[in-house]
C-alpha cells in the first residue's frame, strides 16, 4: 500500500485549520504534518478538539477555515464517502458499529468502497458478482483473523464485549485498504492485557504500510509507541515532536499538570 | 429452494381453490398487499427511512396504466412499463430532496407528497375521473388465454409475488442491501465507512415505489375501476402497519403482515367501525412492546429465551 | 375585485389564526420534547367535538364548557405521554413516528364511535350580525378567534420569559442532562409540556368548530396544516407560529378564491414540502445530527 518514491511532504496536512461550534472555538489554526508510514499520537486534554480534528479530515463536517491535504488533494471538496476510498478509514471514539448486523457484515460493510456490485448486479447475480462476493467474504475473514475475532465472525456485532467491539471497528476500517487509518481512543475501556495486545496489533497494522494517526489518552502506550507526538489545548497545538520531546515541553507540562 | 416450495405451495392453494370464487379473489388481494408490504419494507424496514405516503406510489401505477388503456385504448402490456416507470421517475424526482430529510421531517415530507397526489386523483378530472373515478379499465388477458378469471389472475399476482421476492431476498443479502442496514442502524456511520448514502437510500427509495405501481398496475386491471378512495393517507398507514406487524427487515414478515391485515376485515364483522381504532392500537402495542415488529420481536425473546437456558452467553 | 380580496383575506386571517394555534401546540412540545406529534389535530378534533357534548347536548355555560374541554384534552394529553411516549423502549425518531401516526388514527376510530360519522354544527359563540367592511364581511367569530390567539401568544410569551416553570422548560430543550443537573425534573416538563401542546389544541378545535363543523376526521389535515404553519414560522419559535398560520390561512384562501377550490388542501402540502426542501439545515440543525 505504500506509495511509490520518497515522500517529503506529508501523507496528511493539515494547514491552519479552524473550526468553530456556535460560540466554541472548537479547532484553532492547527497545523502539522503526518509523514507516511509513521505512527503519529494526538494527545491534549478533554475537550481539545482531537475527535473534532478527526472529523474534519474524515469529512464529517468542512473545516471553517484552512486546508486539509491528503496524498497532494486538497480534501475540502470531497464528500465523506469519497474520502474513504481515496484511503482514509477510521474508528471511533463511542464504538459505532452496526450492532443488529453480524460481524463479518460489520467487516463486509467496510469493504464497500472496494467492491462494485450495484442494484442491478445485486438482482441479477452474474457470476463477476458471485467471484467478487466470495472474494469480499474470504477479504474480510482474513482482516477478522489479523485482529484475532475470526470466530466471532457470526455473533451479532452488538453482543460482543466491548473491547472486541473496538477490534471489529479496526477489522472494518481495515478492510477499505485504506493509507491513513485514524484511531480515537482505541484503548479506552481496555484493561492492561488488551491495552498491550492492541499495541502490537498497530505495529504490525503500521508494517503493513498502513499509517496511523491515533487519539490516546493512555499515556504509557502512547509513548512507547509513537513516532511522534502532536500535543492540542483547547483547540490549538501546543506543541509538537518526539515522545522524548513532547514530555519535556514546558508548556506541555504546565498544560497537563494545571488542568 | 424456499422458493420453489412457495412456489408449489401458491400453485397448489390456488388447484384447491378452483372455482371458490370469494377466496381465490381474497388471495389475489393479499397478494397484491404483500407486493406493497415487501417492497416498503425494502425502504423502511431495511434502510430504515419511513414513508407516510407509500399509497401514491400504488396510485400513480394504477392511475398511470388506467389512463391509458382507458382514454387511449393502450394494450395493458404497452402500459405495464409506463405505470413503472413513471412512479419511478417521480420517486426519484420526490425522493431527490424528501430523502435527505430524516425522523419526523422525512416522515411530513412523505405525508406531504401523499397528500397532494391523493388531491392530484380526485381533482385532475380530465385524466383521472375526479371523486367519481375511472371506469372501463380492461382485464389482462396474453395471447388469447384471459387471466382475467379468479384462479389465473391470482398465479399472475402470485407470479409477481414470487419474482419481487426472489429480487428482495438477491438484494438483502448482497453488498447493496448491507450497505441499507448499515444506513439504518447509523447513516452517519455508514457514510463514514465509505457508503454513499444518499444514492442507497434513492435507490431503494425508486425500488419500492415501482414495486407498488406494479401493485397498482395489478389493481387496476384486477378491479377495473379505480377512485381517489383507495389510495388515502389511511392507505398509506395500512401499509405501514403491515410492514411493523410482518416485522422491519423480514422479506417474510411482509407476507405475514400483508395476509393478516387484509383478512382481519374479513373474519372481525364489527371490523368497520373499530378499523381505525384496531389500526391505531396495534401500530402503537407493536412498536411500544416490540419495536422489532412482531415476527422479529418473538424470534429475538425466542432467542434470548434459548440462549439463556443454554447458558452460552458470550464475553 | 378589492371587495373580494379583501373577503379572502378575512377568511384566511380567521383559519390562519386557527393554524397558529395548532402550530403552537406543535412548536410548545417540540421546545420541551424534541418531539413532533403526529396526532396533535387528533386533539383539535377532541376539542371540537366535547365541545359539542359539553355546550350544547348537556347544556353547560359556553365559558365553563371551554375550560372543561381544554381540561379534558390536557388530561387526555397526559395520558397519551403516559401510556404511549413515555413507555417507549427505543425512542428513536422513526419509532415515535409510528406511535403517534397510530395514535392519531386511534383517536379519529375513537371520535368516530362516540361522535358518528355525520358532521355536527356549531353555532358561533356570540349571535351578532356580520359586520361590513369595504363591502366584504367579517363573521363576529373571527373576532373571537383573532382575540384569543392574540391573547394565548402573549401569554405563552410570558409564560417562558417570566416563569420559573416556562424557563425550566426551554431549559430542557436546550439539554436535557443539563437541565436534570440543575434539578429540573425533565419527565415533569415533558408532562407539562404535553398537555400544554394538547390543550392548546382543543383551544383550536373549540374555535374552529362554528366555523367549520365538528367531525371525527377533521383533526387529521387541521394537524398537518398546524405543522406546515410551525415550520413555516420557524419550528419552536412562538410568534413564528403565529405569522406561520396567517401567511398559510391567507395563502390558502387566495389560491381557493382565484386558482380552485380543489387546491385548497395541496397548498399547505406544496408549502410545507418546499419550506422542507429548502431548509433541511436548517431545519435538521446541529440538535438531530448525530455526534461522532
Ligand atoms: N458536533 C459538535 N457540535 C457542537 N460542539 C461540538 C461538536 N463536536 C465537538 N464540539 C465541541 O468542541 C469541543 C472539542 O470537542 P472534541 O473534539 O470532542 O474534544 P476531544 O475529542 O479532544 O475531547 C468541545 O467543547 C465540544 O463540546
Ligand atoms: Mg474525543
Amino acid at each position: 500500500m505504500k506509495n511509490s518514491g520518497p515522500n517529503e511532504k506529508g501523507l496528511l496536512r493539515i494547514e491552519n485549520a479552524n473550526k468553530s461550534f456556535g460560540g466554541v472555538h472548537a479547532v484553532r489554526d492547527v497545523s502539522f504534518e503526518v509523514q507516511e508510514g509513521v505512527i503519529q499520537a494526538l494527545i491534549g486534554p478533554n475537550g481539545a478538539g482531537k475527535t473534532t480534528l478527526f472529523n474534519l479530515i474524515t469529512g464529517v463536517f468542512p473545516l471553517d477555515t484552512g486546508h486539509i491535504i491528503f496524498n497532494d488533494q486538497d480534501t475540502g471538496d470531497k464528500k465523506i464517502f469519497n474520502l474513504v476510498s481515496m484511503g482514509i478509514a477510521r474508528t471511533f471514539q463511542n464504538v459505532e458499529l452496526f450492532t443488529g448486523m453480524t460481524v463479518l457484515e460489520n467487516v463486509l460493510v467496510g469493504l464497500h468502497v472496494r467492491t462494485k456490485c450495484g442494484f442491478l448486479g445485486a438482482i441479477a447475480r452474474l457470476p463477476n458478482v458471485q467471484r467478487e462476493e466470495k472474494e469480499a467474504r474470504e477479504k474480510a475473514m482474513h482482516w477478522l483473523d489479523f485482529v484475532g475475532l475470526a470466530h466471532a465472525a457470526n455473533n451479532k456485532a452488538g453482543d460482543l464485549a466491548f473491547g472486541w467491539q473496538r477490534s471489529v471497528e479496526i477489522a472494518r476500517a481495515l478492510a477499505s485498504e485504506p493509507r491513513l487509518m485514524l484511531l480515537d481512543e482505541p484503548a479506552a475501556g481496555l484493561n492492561a492485557n488488551e491495552t498491550g495486545q492492541l499495541g502490537d496489533l498497530m505495529r504490525q497494522i503500521r508494517d503493513l504500510g498502513v499509517t496511523l494517526l491515533l487519539v490516546e489518552h493512555d499515556m504509557s502506550l502512547t509513548m512507547e509507541i509513537a513516532d511522534r507526538i502532536v500535543v492540542l489545548d483547547q483547540g490549538a497545538k501546543l506543541s509538537e515532536g518526539t515522545p522524548r520531546e513532547v514530555q519535556a515541553d514546558e508548556k506541555v507540562i504546565a498544560a497537563y499538570l494545571g488542568a | 429452494m424456499v422458493f420453489t416450495l412457495f412456489a408449489a405451495v401458491i400453485i397448489c392453494t390456488g388447484a384447491a381453490l378452483e372455482g371458490d370464487y370469494y377466496h381465490e379473489q381474497l388471495l389475489t388481494f393479499i397478494g397484491i398487499f404483500t407486493l406493497l408490504a415487501v417492497g416498503l419494507n425494502m425502504l423502511m424496514g431495511y434502510a430504515g427511512q419511513i414513508s407516510l405516503g407509500h399509497a401514491a406510489f400504488y396510485g400513480i401505477g394504477a392511475y398511470t396504466t388506467g389512463a391509458l388503456t382507458v382514454h387511449l385504448q393502450w394494450s395493458p402490456w404497452a402500459s405495464l412499463p409506463c405505470a413503472l416507470i413513471m412512479a419511478g421517475v417521480i420517486a426519484y424526482i420526490v425522493g431527490k430532496p424528501t430523502l435527505k430529510l430524516s425522523g419526523y421531517y422525512l416522515g411530513m415530507g412523505t405525508l406531504g407528497f401523499g397528500m397532494i397526489m391523493h388531491v392530484l386523483f380526485r381533482e385532475w378530472t380530465t385524466i383521472t375521473g375526479g371523486p367519481n373515478g375511472l371506469v372501463g379499465i380492461p382485464s389482462l388477458s396474453l395471447w388469447g388465454l384471459d387471466l382475467s378469471t379468479g384462479r389465473n389472475y391470482l398465479y399472475v399476482v402470485w407470479g409477481c409475488v414470487l419474482l419481487t421476492f426472489f429480487i428482495c431476498d438477491r438484494l438483502v443479502n448482497s453488498r447493496v442491501g448491507r450497505a441499507l442496514r448499515a444506513i439504518h442502524y447509523s447513516e452517519q456511520a455508514a457514510s463514514a465507512v465509505g457508503v454513499d448514502t444518499a444514492k442507497a437510500k434513492l435507490q431503494v427509495f425508486v425500488f419500492s415505489a415501482v414495486v407498488a405501481a406494479l401493485a397498482g398496475f395489478l389493481y387496476a386491471h384486477m378491479v377495473m375501476f379505480i377512485s381517489p378512495g383507495t389510495f388515502t393517507f389511511l392507505a398509506s398507514v395500512k401499509l405501514v402497519a403491515m410492514v411493523v406487524i410482518g416485522g422491519m427487515a423480514s422479506i417474510w414478515g411482509a407476507l405475514l403482515g400483508a395476509t393478516f391485515l387484509t383478512l382481519l376485515p374479513e373474519h372481525l364483522s364489527v371490523f368497520a367501525d373499530y378499523e381505525m381504532i384496531i389500526y391505531g392500537g396495534i401500530l402503537m402495542g407493536v412498536m411500544i412492546f416490540l419495536p422489532q415488529g412482531l415476527t422479529r420481536g418473538v424470534l429475538d425473546i425466542y432467542e434470548k429465551f434459548r440462549a439463556k437456558r443454554k447458558g452460552t452467553v458470550e464475553d | 375585485m378589492m371587495q373580494e380580496l379583501l373577503q379572502y383575506l378575512f377568511a384566511g386571517i380567521t383559519n390562519g389564526a386557527i393554524y397558529a394555534v395548532i402550530a403552537l401546540g406543535f412548536s410548545t412540545l417540540y421546545n420541551a420534547t424534541d418531539l413532533i406529534n403526529f396526532a396533535q389535530g387528533e386533539f383539535v378534533m377532541l376539542g371540537a367535538l366535547l365541545l359539542v357534548t359539553l355546550w350544547l347536548q348537556l347544556g353547560l355555560p359556553l365559558p365553563l364548557a371551554f375550560v372543561l374541554v381544554v381540561l379534558a384534552v390536557g388530561l387526555a394529553g397526559i395520558l397519551f405521554e403516559r401510556l404511549a411516549i413515555r413507555t417507549v423502549r427505543k425512542p428513536d425518531p422513526i419509532v415515535l413516528v409510528i406511535i403517534t401516526v397510530g395514535a392519531s388514527i386511534f383517536l379519529r376510530g375513537v371520535g368516530m364511535v362516540v361522535w358518528g360519522r355525520d358532521p355536527m354544527a356549531v353555532p358561533p359563540f356570540s349571535e351578532l350580525e356580520s359586520i361590513e367592511i369595504a363591502g366584504a364581511y367579517l363573521l363576529p367569530q373571527s373576532l373571537w378567534i383573532f382575540g384569543i390567539v392574540m391573547i394565548l401568544v402573549v401569554a405563552l410569551t410570558l409564560f417562558y420569559k417570566r416563569t420559573l416553570t416556562g424557563k425550566a422548560m426551554s431549559a430542557c430543550a436546550i439539554n436535557k442532562r443539563a437541565a436534570s443537573l440543575l434539578g429540573i425534573g425533565t419527565e415533569r416538563m415533558t408532562l407539562m409540556a404535553f398537555a400544554l401542546a394538547t390543550g392548546l389544541g382543543a383551544v383550536a378545535g373549540i374555535m374552529i368548530a362554528p366555523i367549520t363543523m365538528a367531525t371525527y376526521d377533521m383533526g387529521s389535515m387541521l394537524g398537518l396544516k398546524g405543522f406546515c404553519a410551525a415550520m413555516l414560522g420557524g419550528l419552536g419559535s412562538l410568534w413564528g407560529a403565529l405569522l406561520g398560520g396567517f401567511v398559510l390561512g391567507i395563502a390558502e384562501a387566495m389560491g381557493v378564491g382565484f386558482v380552485s377550490s380543489g387546491l385548497k388542501d395541496a397548498i399547505a402540502f406544496l408549502l410545507l414540502l418546499l419550506i422542507l426542501y429548502i431548509r433541511p439545515t436548517g431545519i435538521l440543525g446541529v440538535k438531530s445530527s448525530h455526534r461522532f
